[in-house]
């Protein structure tokens, strides 16, 4: 990966395992080749080519006691077959003691990752994070990690904050219980609360979302982790049949097709291309000039007119007329307020 | 028969380890080399060195005798070549595991378990899930990010097509990268533009096509104040925070009123229909004119006034 690099080969390879093996083995009893296979992530086999190898190596001048010893008679039956279970023992390889320092690949990497976790945590896990940190970079060549920084956006916060929500609903679905959970909808820009049975978080495209029975909705309901503001595991047991979640690999809007939804087809110019990616769209056709007619399925009015603020003056309504007409009223009723 | 590769490179790696002084290259090829023609020996020995040292092993030259440097000899100083002692806690042990499931990058994902494998091997109990709290996630989808890394780790000057806004073409840019800098979810590369002998920023989305090491690895130095968080933040395209001041109808505007550094509640509104708010919030101006138009006519934007000019420019346009 560096230097004038030679192609990858697999010598190299098995020299960079055995500095990793060797220095393992030094700090811990009765490792057995399976569990330097996993550490390695390789074979049990290859762990044994590895230290047949080693077994050839040691101090210029091939005398016997020069020469690293490895116990292949625990590793090995007689017929030459591996023993995943048998322990590896080697001595006389002192000298290969330690690992490798860290590359600057390698300590950068890890560097930036544990500071990306110090800037989006909190409390003790931030004091925790940041004397690890403390610690790894004193003790790697972190030169280059100077020269790497990266600063939490709003949106990493964000990530952080849902996959500890996942993680307080996956253990809620776990055992069986309630949740209560504050919801915010944009579309109606409203905020709720609400107990659910919760069954399990789905993804579809970038987004989580819980789906559950909503006791107050009575039905289904798929919740996206997001717009959760509030959450709390209640004592009470779920009230309905534990069910698995939804498959959504067909897309949000495959159960709720029905008769009073309507697909409204908008035009957007190119400064607005880029809801295409972040609504669910059922077919995007581009023209020359570079707008695109747009169809999407519209659950809930409010929402179509939201987007087409939002989005205003670069989307028209193609279809349906009377959402043309209510969109132009929003826009001279909200002017209005400007006079 | 010679000996397999593997072997010759192991017996090469500890031969210069454990020597106190560099070893000639006359006597390394005595030892294990034995069979082969001068020739072949340089190709070998040059290939091997290579090897080793894409690994990460530091291996010098320096003359055999400190009085003399007519001979020079190779050796690998223990102390460039071992991770220094590192003592983490079974908790803190836990932080690195945590740290390796960060990167959603292939290539800094393989370097980080790469490390965390070299600490396992230095006496380090590494619980990769130990710790049950969530983690933030790094991403880099920007095509040139490993390469701009990999020649910041390396000190590589590159060169790359770079297209900046407004531009009919992209251009050939070369560059000493001094460091990679990640601001507002973005890549930026921080380095010095060679053809316009200054310091510059450049946004990884930008670059057009492949980002090509031009030299050898060390070719300069990274000026020893650069601070290229402060560069980025000079140079990039600021995102902006302003103060933002909205009239807000009861009962609406949840992200705003969430956002707030001050409510007034039940103020003068531009209409009778309901209550009215005032909220006050810093936040960037970007979106902002679109946030506000979500919400029609449950809010008002009062200040920035430019952005409310803007947001009213962009209502006449539909209401005509």
């Amino acid at each position: 990966m560096s230097r004038a690099t030679p192609a990858p080969s697999g010598a190299r390879d098995q020299v960079a395992r055995l500095l990793t093996l060797v220095p393992f083995l030094h700090h811990r009893d009765g490792v057995r080749l399976d569990e330097a296979a996993r550490l390695l992530g390789t074979t049990s086999d290859q762990v044994l080519r590895d230290l047949k190898v080693l077994f050839m190596c040691g101090l210029p001048g091939g005398l016997p006691g020069d020469l690293i010893d490895v116990d292949l008679d625990a590793i090995q039956s007689e017929g030459g077959g591996v023993i995943s279970e048998g322990v590896i023992r080697v001595e006389n390889a002192d000298y290969l003691a330690k690992p490798l320092k860290l590359t600057a690949v390698e300590a950068s990497a890890i560097i930036v990752a544990l500071r990306m976790l110090r800037d989006t945590s909190q409390g003790e896990t931030r004091t925790l994070v940041a004397r690890v940190l403390e610690k790894l970079e004193g003790a790697a060549a972190t030169a280059p990690a100077a020269h790497v920084d990266v600063t939490p956006s709003p949106r990493d916060v964000q990530q952080v904050v849902v996959a500890d929500r996942k993680r307080v609903l996956d253990e809620a679905v776990a055992a069986g219980r309630q949740v209560r959970l504050t919801y915010y909808v944009p579309s109606r820009d409203e905020e709720s609360e609400r107990v659910v049975d919760p069954r399990g978080v789905v993804n579809h495209g970038v987004f989580s979302y819980l789906d559950a029975w909503c006791h107050r909705a009575e039905g289904e309901r798929l919740f996206r982790l997001d717009r959760i503001t509030k959450l709390d595991v209640l004592d009470t047991p779920t009230a309905t049949d534990p069910r698995p979640p939804r498959d959504l690999s067909g897309g949000l809007f495959a159960d709720v097709d029905g008769p009073d939804h309507v697909v409204a087809t908008l035009r957007l110019g190119p400064e607005a291309l880029w809801a295409t990616e972040y609504y669910p769209v059922r077919d995007v056709r581009v023209a020359d000039d570079g707008s695109a007619e747009v169809d999407l399925v519209v659950v809930d009015r409010r929402w179509v007119t939201r987007l087409l603020l939002r989005l205003a003056p670069y989307a028209e309504v193609v279809a349906p007329e009377d959402l043309a007409g209510s969109f132009r009223d929003s826009a001279r009723e909200t002017l209005q307020l400007y006079r | 028969m010679p000996a397999p590769k593997s072997e010759r490179l192991l017996n090469l790696l500890i031969m210069l380890l454990v020597q106190r002084r560099p070893i000639a290259k006359e006597r390394i090829r005595e030892l294990l080399y034995p069979d082969s023609r001068p020739d072949a020996f340089e190709k070998m020995f040059e290939r091997d060195k290579d090897e080793l040292r894409s690994l990460g092993v530091p291996i010098d030259i320096a003359p055999i005798d400190p009085l003399f440097d007519d001979e020079v000899g190779y050796r690998i100083p223990p102390e460039a070549f071992a991770l220094p002692d590192v003592e983490l806690t079974n908790e803190e042990a836990a932080v690195v595991g945590l740290a390796s499931r960060v990167w959603q990058h292939a290539t800094m994902a393989q370097a980080t378990s790469d490390a965390v494998r070299k600490l396992s091997a230095a006496g380090i109990d590494v619980d990769l899930d130990a710790l049950d709290i969530a983690q933030p996630l790094l991403t880099a989808e920007e095509p040139g990010f490993d390469r701009c890394w990999l020649a910041v780790c390396e000190r590589n000057e590159i060169e790359f097509e770079y297209r900046r806004p407004g531009d009919d073409a992209p251009r050939t840019r070369h560059v000493q990268p001094w460091g990679v800098v990640r601001y507002s979810g973005r890549w930026y590369l921080v380095g010095y533009d060679l053809d316009r002998a200054d310091e510059r920023v450049f946004r990884l989305s930008r670059v057009q096509g492949e980002v090509r090491l031009v030299g050898p690895p060390g070719a300069y130095d990274v000026p020893t104040d650069t601070d290229v968080r402060d560069i980025a933040r000079r140079l990039a395209p600021p995102s902006a925070t302003e103060h933002a001041v909205l009239l807000v109808r009861e009962g609406t505007g949840h992200t705003f009123r969430r956002a707030a550094t001050r409510v007034d509640v039940g103020v003068d509104g531009p209409d009778d229909r309901t209550r009215w708010d005032r909220v006050e919030l810093v936040r960037s101006t970007m979106g902002l004119a679109d946030d506000v138009l979500a919400h029609g006519a449950d809010v008002v934007l009062l200040e920035p006034v430019a952005v409310r000019e803007r947001v009213v420019q962009r209502l006449e346009r539909v209401a005509g």
